[in-house]
């Protein structure tokens, strides 16, 4: 039955990552269902025409949509896991991290960066769902607080884009503690008068929403994000029932105060733009505006 | 009395056969009373010596075990409990207010479980919503305003996740209590006296120094909620509750705390009192050493604390 298999093997991406949006030439949305032509979603920046959900975007590939020219140059790349508790549930951590490494080309689950935006400088944090939920460890951890530590010498404002599932298990207390590590260096920020705005996309939740995901000067989430603190699994498990439709979506946040605003992927970098210069690069009271 | 966990079944066993003996009041009996109290110090330190993760995640959650209040009342005089967070409601899971401890004034922070069905309902099991944090927050800002140091005690299953709690902002309560505490220009000092259950813990918990009792327990998830996120099984929590280092001893050697303050054989409900005033000496020393540093420098060493915090390597 030969003539049923395919002669060839389906192409690998040449680069050996894996990208978790599906290949081919159409693509089903996870929002609305319908199938639609791949390249009118990537020239919509991956928000669906139909019903504009946005599909999960990798974090380089964020960057390269938001960034003047799409350029950054990321530091602190090279640092990794060293597996501190020798953590094993059905499969060794170390080895579960070896995985992730190949897959998605990065060493842990964020891309730390300098870049421009709008001509700006600034440093920029971008989380890496695809990489263990985007959990956050040490690396993670320490990768953030020296973003921070790294605008505050800098004077230049710090934005983190978060997508993450929470604190990452594999590394107990320690990836409890990076939640008081990040927070305490936006606590410096915070002091020196330098900006933080956090994107939260979807999802955001555990740890990280409790932490520096909450923090920023200004919260920016992304339409029909889900952002909280418990999962709803956990919550409807805790008072056995049913969530309402919408909870804990970005609309439901904003309703509630959370977050500052909802922006829509298209308008995400003007919008970043406009803000930096209303809270940073515009002048000041006592400044004269420059021509 | 059964016991409250199953290891400690002998132990109740022996405690009731002297409380038996004891009611006979036979002086012929005096002699074998003495010997069986003997007994029953040497079987609490054997049960208790060699205890694995596990239980001593049953002993963190042992409903003997001192509570915050119990604390209080051991270690501090003229408690004035002060209440409500201005915005919305108290939380009676998180207590807040200002005590002498050794003659000086100081701010207490605590969780508070219940022990009857009534008081662990009053209490939320010691699960703070929103409101509960931002009134610790409040607390410890005063404490700064008015040079006082804050002593924590962190005894929670975590915050609470109930739906109110989200709508009112949980994750932003506590994630604002971090940032703030890094600011907090007055000592902090942390124990972690039973469970230290993740984010609802931490939102207390950044000190210029970090105890842990003995058979407390700190850890970023339940052992329970771990195995039944990654084995889809809560039978799995034993193995979760090695594989998670959250003991005293793992955390210690693991640079997340700085001292581990020992229990009475038997744990802190086998003797109360003397628990409770082994902590309060640890407290004064803690309190003494910080009061040598300016309120920059308590900033600034509490932010090298945490700083100092995770473990990785720099090259991939």
């Amino acid at each position: 039955m030969a003539w049923f298999h395919k002669a060839k093997k389906p192409r690998a991406r040449s680069d050996g990552r894996r990208s978790h949006i599906p290949e081919g030439l159409w693509i089903k949305c996870q929002g609305c269902g319908e199938v639609i032509y791949r390249k009118e979603v990537i020239r919509r920046a991956w928000i669906c025409p139909k019903c504009s959900y946005h599909f999960h975007l990798s974090a380089a590939q964020r960057l390269e949509a938001l960034l003047d020219d799409g350029h950054y140059d990321a530091f602190d790349a090279s640092l990794a896991s060293i597996d501190p508790l020798k953590f094993r549930d059905k499969k060794a951590y170390r080895d579960r991290l070896r995985d992730y490494q190949s897959r998605t080309g990065l060493g842990d689950a964020v891309i730390c960066a300098e870049a421009r935006l709008g001509g700006h400088p600034i440093v920029i944090c971008a989380m890496e769902y695809a990489f263990m939920g985007g959990s956050m460890g040490s690396v993670v951890g320490e990768k953030i607080t020296r973003a921070a530590e790294r605008a505050l010498a800098a004077r230049v404002p710090l934005i983190v884009i978060s997508t993450s599932g929470g604190a990452r298990m594999q590394e107990g207390a320690l990836s409890l503690m990076q939640m008081a590590k990040i927070s305490a260096a936006l606590a410096r920020l915070h002091e020196a008068g330098v900006p933080f705005i956090s994107i939260l996309a979807d999802p955001t939740t555990g740890g990280v929403t409790a932490s520096y995901a909450m923090l920023g000067d200004v919260n920016i989430a992304e339409p029909g994000a889900l952002i909280g603190f418990a999962g709803p699994r956990v919550i409807e498990q805790t008072i056995h029932q049913k969530l309402p439709p919408g909870f804990q979506r970005a609309e439901f946040l904003l309703e509630h105060g959370m977050v500052d605003m909802v922006v829509d992927r298209g308008t995400m970098r003007k919008t970043l733009i406009e803000l930096l210069e209303l809270l940073w690069f515009g002048p000041r009271y006592d400044e004269e505006p420059v021509a | 009395m059964s016991a409250a966990v199953p290891f400690e079944k002998p132990i109740v066993e022996l405690e009731q056969k002297i409380e038996e003996l004891a009611g006979l009041s036979d002086p012929a009996l005096a002699e074998e009373i003495a010997r069986l109290r003997g007994q029953l110090v040497e079987l609490r330190r054997k049960i208790y010596s060699r205890l694995d993760p596990w239980q001593i995640t049953q002993v963190a959650r042992h409903p003997r075990r001192p509570y915050t209040l119990d604390y209080i009342e051991g270690l501090m005089e003229g408690w004035q409990e002060l209440h409500g967070d201005r915005r919305f409601a108290d939380d009676r899971s998180l207590l807040a207010g200002f005590a002498f401890f050794k003659g000086r004034p100081v701010a207490v922070i605590g969780h508070q479980k219940g022990r009857q069905t009534r008081q662990k309902i009053e209490r939320n099991f010691g699960m703070p919503r929103p409101e509960g944090y931002r009134k610790a927050l409040r607390v410890m800002q005063l404490a700064e305003k008015f040079g006082r140091p804050i002593i924590a005690f962190v005894d929670t299953p975590g915050a609470y996740p109930g739906l109110d709690a989200e709508e009112r902002g949980q994750a932003e309560a506590i994630a604002t209590n971090l940032r703030e505490m890094a600011r907090l220009r007055v000592p902090v000092v942390v124990t972690v006296t039973g469970e230290g259950g993740s984010g609802g813990a931490l939102a207390i918990a950044v000190g210029n120094r970090i105890n842990m009792l003995e058979f407390a327990i700190y850890s970023v998830i339940s052992p329970e909620g771990c195995a039944s996120i990654l084995w889809r099984d809560a039978g799995k929590a034993e193995e979760m509750a090695r594989a998670l280092k959250l003991t005293a001893r793992d955390l210690k050697e693991l640079d997340v705390i700085d001292e581990v303050i020992e229990e009475p054989p038997g744990g802190a409900h086998s003797d109360a009192q003397s628990a409770i005033s082994g902590l309060g000496q640890v407290l004064e020393r803690q309190l003494g050493e910080l009061a040598t540093l300016g309120p920059e420098e308590l900033v600034e060493q509490r932010y090298e604390r945490f700083r100092r915090m995770g473990r990785f390597s720099e090259v991939l």
